[in-house]
């Protein structure tokens, strides 16, 4: 019996490690591929953006959230149910700008950083960025144009990990004329 | 503990990303394209591998390994065992799955067969690379006849 729980467990920890090891490669190669950081940079969050724009269906069929009415909402669906289902963990939300258009998500542990250190060679490049790009295209396919970019790191030193989002506009959908 | 599903749609993003676009129509391009993503398959597959308990890696057979492929391997990344092992008792193992989750975005049938090996390049570095750390040499290829179904084929290697 004992032994069955354990297969289990074995079989969710690679699966878990699975992604983060297959991100890391991808990174690796990366940066054999582009000459700068921030040509990587650009790539992950542009593979990130493709990535967000598929996995908001994958979330809204199996997160069963509704609508945001604000961005308020919408940040607590992001720390609370979208990192906590795809990641496992869930940031801490903070540091609102006062006309509520801005804030930060503080990750005490990012899970795709085990077992990384950032060469000095590599002192610019964002390691997660792809999470921003994920973030950008999951909401920009739920009507929200959104800017996100990471302001601390621990892969750099610092002592948690920070993105900071800020709204940009509401997309509308553009109808035809003369359809309502 | 990231979602399993996160390294099917990471994995799709790597093949549109690595599979060199602008290829050339001759074998060379296409044989780089594969030789990248079956290179980073070998190293998660190693690195996997690495990381799995001492009784595991204590693993003496040729078919407890490729049996380990077929139900551990195989469910930690698909939630799902493959679905049939056949050998040769010679050194040569063909593991057949009738569903590869990494090719159900293709349809199914005959249409995007061209495709398809962009799909089965890094799980077959990753064979490679898990039966390198248990201690096997091997060499891994795939096929596909009928979409979604595909075969891996596992060559021993003699050290």
């Amino acid at each position: 019996m004992s032994r069955q729980a354990n297969r289990g467990t074995e079989s969710k920890k690679m699966s878990s490690e699975l992604f983060t090891l297959t991100y890391g490669a991808l990174v690796t190669q990366l940066c054999k591929d582009y000459e700068s950081d921030e040509d990587v940079n650009k790539q992950l969050d542009r593979m990130g953006y493709n990535i967000g724009v598929r996995l908001i269906e994958d979330f809204l069929a199996r997160s069963n959230v509704g609508r945001c009415h604000d961005f308020r909402e919408t940040a607590d669906v992001i720390a609370k149910v979208a990192f906590k289902m795809y990641l496992g963990i869930t940031p801490s939300i903070t540091n609102w700008s006062p006309a509520g258009d801005e804030f930060s998500l503080i990750l005490e542990n990012n899970p795709l950083v085990d077992f990384v250190e950032l060469p000095d060679s590599h002192s610019s490049l964002i390691y997660s960025n792809l999470l921003c790009g994920v973030l950008r295209g999951a909401l920009e396919m739920v009507q929200m144009a959104v800017e996100a970019k990471f302001v601390q790191d621990t892969l750099k030193g610092d002592g948690v990990t920070e993105i900071r989002m800020r709204f940009l506009r509401r997309i509308e959908d553009n109808l035809p004329a003369g359809e309502e | 503990m990231a979602d399993a599903v996160l390294f099917e749609f990471l994995h799709t993003e790597m093949v549109a990303e690595l599979w060199a676009p602008d290829a050339d129509p001759g074998s060379g391009g296409k044989k780089k394209s594969w030789s990248v993503l079956e290179g980073l398959g070998f190293r998660v597959g190693q690195a996997l591998g690495e990381r799995l308990p001492r009784e595991t890696l204590a693993v003496r057979e040729e078919l407890d390994a490729l049996k380990f492929l077929c139900k551990d391997l195989w469910a930690a990344m698909f939630q799902k065992h493959m679905d049939g092992l056949r050998t040769n008792h010679q050194g040569t193992y063909v593991l057949q799955d009738n569903n590869f989750p990494l090719l159900l975005t293709m349809g199914s049938g005959s249409q995007y067969i061209e495709e398809a090996p962009k799909f089965l390049a890094f799980t077959c570095g990753l064979l490679c690379g898990a039966l390198h750390t248990l201690g096997f040499r091997s060499l891994v290829t795939a096929s596909v006849t009928a979409l979604p179904a595909c075969k891996f084929q596992v060559v021993m290697q003699k050290s």
